[in-house]
């Protein structure tokens, strides 16, 4: 409770609808103790008196009855009479929400029917009809709010309710021979209650509004008697004339609706705890970068290299470094791995490249990426999305979420090519089915006219592929595009990005936890550990002599290709924490071979010799 | 597709008979006697006895439903004793007042609501998603009855842009732009509310949808940023979006009647209100049933247009 509070008070905004709301409830509650004339009594000589000029601070309205008053003792009434309406539907419809979803089956049918039923109608003819069956009348009116309102608590309750039923407590109060009825109210209304409640703040500003509006027709509050709502419907005859008979009662439930709908906004907030942890927040088209010192005279004979990349995740108070100064260097017609466990940083050293690492809270703060001597993180948007998809693009994991599940594969593949390439309607088609061919997918003039959902998860990647294809591109990125298949699947996508690499001269970045992807694809191999990479050279080298005590462990947990699912899982400890860091060597909590230098010395990746980097103090092969 | 059209009307028809269940028990609701409810202390003996046999009130409650679901079936809603007229006929000529104002004022708000929610996400966090979001707190939280009346006083009154009221002019030519004119207010005063939540829903919606693989699947193609939001990000938002627009339809539908009191404009919504003052219980009965049907069905509707929309719910 003083957590969510404190939450709360975090959102100025509904802190203040707090204070005016509970100002205005005080005013209400005091409105009888203060000196005011009263309310009803007419005096014609001294109608429509103009605010701040007599001694009725706020005029006179059209019958001479002093408007403050009427203001203060309407709003008591208006308030009054939606929290006993909201009360009312609160009542009813939480019974019927607890008894449905309590006994189920045919009870919960029958009732939920009947919700449905009263759920058809917009609300107001149900609440016009009620009030026509009943008469015009404040009372009556708020009993037509009130049942208008009670579907959606019947179903709130009930959901919540069913959640409970299954739960074990209930089961046992069941065995120990409790009758339904004290099951209700000791078990299953304390749980329920605290939705009660919230639902009853999100609706009471509704339920305010709603009688005053009834009233407003003519139809709730009858004179001389007056809520807001009536009070601005007689007002309505002389607004032309005197437009501040009609203001008063308006602005005021201006306010009060105003500042329920704030005060519940930050309820709401303070209780969903995905806007908390910032998920809700959607990423900028490019990850941001912090202002620092650019690189010039990139050379420009280079196809792709990272260097000293560093991006970091700023979340709260935290800085993840989830890269943390890495440099690669992508060659044509080979393949780079880059290996670790997930949480390494291999996936954001990967997004990194293009900018398409998430924003917030993803930021880039050092290096430089030098595609042929331009600097993709320093370059305009325009050029980075003239070579995103062109010159360099990705192929992702997931294929069934990295496709718009809305439009065929036709349409996403032409869209890709139009998008770097002027081509006619006919000569984008041809493309596409040519496309679909080179990655080898059977009928591909069928399946263009497929949605992703229709298709077979490896028959997915091969459409995904076939994007990255489609512009001719000089290096595509791969992040895990295997991980999401089945294993037989994952051979055949493998061969067939190693055929395009050597067919295409195409460099390939490959993202992958795997050593046995690692053996069959790549070239060259970068294992990353919290961020920095830890060893760095041609892939067989390492696969047959790995130096750095990780990468050794790593490759001591894979089992030989084919036989069963190769995960990482089986290293002791877990990898740590990017944000908080010791000093030293990352990997000494899980190392077997820990001096105390590895505690206190800042390790640098130094050669090993001519091909190869590591590092560690006590690299496990001297070659 | 057709095969799914003629379920869902088929499903409809539950829901139709239910809606006519309750308004037939609401009205049956009517304390004491219903003829001199409805026709007055001073109602003649022949009147009391004829309005007893139009309600059939000599028989069970069970038979007078059932006679009184086949009378509308057929059309015949009864007469309306405050205007001696078909109530149908009436119903029906002031629904298309109702429509005209809540359609426009229903397509204003899709049109604004879901550009401001997209508009929104976008940019969220920057300032246009602050002000946006701003002005959406304001209109959700103003009645439009009041909105109504203070945009009269502005517009009509002061700055002369609109005509105060109604929907044709006393005196002049009964045409569309005469119609534009009469409608421009009513159909904004109605139309903010519904603005702001749809406005507010279509963010949220487009701040999930953004949050997507295939977004950046988009992004990564190096499609233009225009592109990816109103067409990737906003195709596949529109899947929550318009169920969303089909619940706020019964909200502009509901708010009209306030609009038309206001605005004094001859729709259903006014229809029903003296109908109540005037204990008209018929005319009260008829519109309500009639208007719920025509809601349900324009629910159908959406949930047609939903279907598709998306390719992935099986016909
Ligand atoms: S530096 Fe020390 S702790 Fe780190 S991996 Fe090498 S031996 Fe282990």
């Amino acid at each position: 409770m003083i957590g969510f509070l404190k939450l709360l008070s975090r959102n100025r905004l509904s802190l203040a609808g707090l204070v005016v709301i509970i100002a205005v409830i005080f005013v209400a509650l005091v409105t009888p103790l203060l000196p005011l004339p009263d309310p009803d009594v007419i005096d014609t000589k001294n109608r429509f008196k103009t605010p701040f000029n007599t001694d009725a601070i706020l005029g006179t309205d059209h019958l001479g009855r002093d408007l403050m008053s009427r203001l203060l003792w309407g709003t008591r009434l208006s308030l009054a009479v939606g929290f006993c309406a909201a009360f009312l539907a609160a009542l009813i419809g939480s019974s019927i929400g607890i008894i449905s979803g309590f006994y189920g089956k045919h009870v919960d049918n029958i009732l939920m029917r009947g919700i449905d039923m009263l759920m058809a109608f917009p609300y107001i003819l149900l609440a016009l009809a009620i009030v026509a069956a009943l008469g015009p009348g404040l009372f009556n009116a708020l009993i037509a709010v009130a049942i208008v309102n009670i579907p959606f608590f019947a179903r709130n309750i009930r959901g919540v309710t069913v959640g409970i039923t299954h739960k074990e407590f209930i089961d046992a109060a069941r065995l120990s021979g409790m009758t339904d009825t004290r099951i209700i109210i000791t078990e299953v209304l304390p749980n329920v209650f605290p939705v009660i409640v919230i639902a009853m703040s999100t609706t009471v500003g509704w339920m305010i509004l709603e009688t005053a509006g009834l009233s407003f027709l003519g139809l709730g509050s009858q004179p001389p008697q007056a809520d807001l709502g009536s009070m601005l419907g007689e007002a309505r005859a002389a607004l032309i004339t005197s437009p501040y008979t009609s203001v008063v009662p308006g602005a005021m439930i201006l306010i009060i609706v105003m500042a329920i709908n704030l005060l519940g906004d930050g309820i709401r907030d303070a209780l969903d705890p995905r806007l908390k942890s910032g998920v809700l927040s959607s990423p900028r088209p490019r990850t941001l970068v912090a202002d620092y010192s650019k690189t010039k005279n990139l050379d420009a004979s280079e196809l792709l290299s990272v260097s000293n990349l560093k991006t970091q995740f700023h979340i709260g108070n935290r800085n993840y470094k989830a890269v943390d100064g890495v440099s690669i260097y992508a060659k044509k017609g080979a393949c780079l791995g880059i290996i670790g466990e997930s949480g390494s940083g291999k996936s954001v050293t990967a997004l990194s490249i293009m900018g398409l690492v998430s924003s917030p809270p993803g930021i880039i703060t050092e290096g430089y990426v030098n595609y042929k001597g331009i600097d993709l993180i320093q370059t305009n948007d325009q050029k980075l999305r003239s070579l995103r998809g062109g010159k360099i693009s990705y192929i992702f994991q997931d294929p069934l979420s990295s496709l718009h599940p809305l439009y065929t594969v036709q349409q996403q593949l032409e869209e890709a090519i139009l998008a770097h390439q002027n081509l006619s309607k006919e000569e984008v088609y041809q493309k596409c089915i040519e496309l679909l061919k080179s990655v080898r997918i059977p009928n591909p003039k069928q399946r263009a006219k497929d949605y992703p959902h229709q298709l077979s998860g490896g028959m997915r990647q091969r459409v995904s592929i076939a994007m990255a294809l489609a512009n001719d591109p000089e290096v595509i990125i791969a992040d895990e595009p295997t991980t999401a298949l089945d294993v037989t699947v994952q051979a055949q996508i493998l061969s067939l990005l190693r055929e395009l690499t050597s067919q295409r001269g195409l460099a390939i970045i490959f993202i992958t936890h795997d050593f046995g992807v690692v053996s069959q694809i790549c070239d060259e191999v970068a294992v990353m550990y919290a961020g920095k990479i830890v060893e760095y050279g041609p892939s067989e080298m390492i696969l047959n002599h790995p130096a750095h005590p990780y990468t050794s462990k790593l490759m001591g947990c894979v089992p030989e290709i084919g036989k069963g699912k190769r995960k990482l899982a089986s290293i002791d400890g877990l990898p740590p924490m990017v944000d908080k860091l010791d000093q030293g060597c990352a990997f000494a909590p899980r190392c077997q071979s820990t001096i105390s230098e590895c505690l206190t010395n800042d390790i640098k990746l130094r050669d090993v010799n001519r091909n190869m980097k590591v590092r560690c103090i006590k690299p496990e092969t001297h070659l | 597709m057709l095969g799914y059209i003629l379920k869902r009307l088929f499903s409809a028809i539950p829901v139709l008979l239910g809606i006519s269940i309750i308004v037939f028990l609401i009205m049956a609701m009517i304390p004491g006697d219903p003829a001199t409810a409805i026709l007055g202390s001073f109602a003649t003996p022949e009147n009391v006895e004829k309005l007893n046999r139009d309600l059939g009130l000599d028989k069970t409650l069970f038979q007078r439903y059932f006679i009184w679901l086949g009378n509308i079936l057929q059309g015949d809603f009864g007469r309306s004793y405050s205007l001696n007229k078909n109530v149908i006929d009436e119903v029906v000529e002031r629904f298309g007042a109702t429509l005209i104002l809540a359609g426009t004022s229903f397509i204003m708000c899709s049109l604004i609501g879901i550009c401001a929610g997209v508009l929104s996400a976008a940019k969220q966090f920057q300032l246009t998603d602050k002000l946006i979001t701003f002005i959406v707190l304001l209109g959700i939280s103003i009645p439009s009855f009041f909105l109504g009346m203070m945009m009269i006083l502005l517009f009509a009154v002061h700055l002369r842009w609109f005509p105060v009221s109604g929907m044709w002019p006393i005196y002049g030519a009964r045409d569309l732009t005469a119609l534009a004119g009469h409608l421009a207010l009513p159909a904004s005063a109605l139309a903010v509310v519904a603005t702001g939540v749809i406005a507010r829903l279509s963010r949220s919606a487009m701040l999930e949808i953004l949050r997507q693989d295939y977004i950046r699947t988009a992004r990564a193609k190096g499609l233009d940023e225009k592109i990816v939001i109103w067409r990737h990000a906003l195709r596949a938002a529109m899947v929550s979006i318009l169920p969303i627009l089909g619940i706020q339809a019964g909200f502009v539908l509901s708010g009209a009647v306030y609009i038309e009191m206001v605005f004094q404009w001859p729709g259903v919504g006014r229809m029903l209100v003296d109908a109540i003052l005037k204990r008209d219980i018929l005319l009260v009965q008829g519109g309500v049933v009639f208007v719920a049907a025509c809601y349900v069905i324009f629910n159908i509707a959406v949930d047609v247009a939903q279907h598709l929309l998306d390719p992935r719910i099986k016909t």
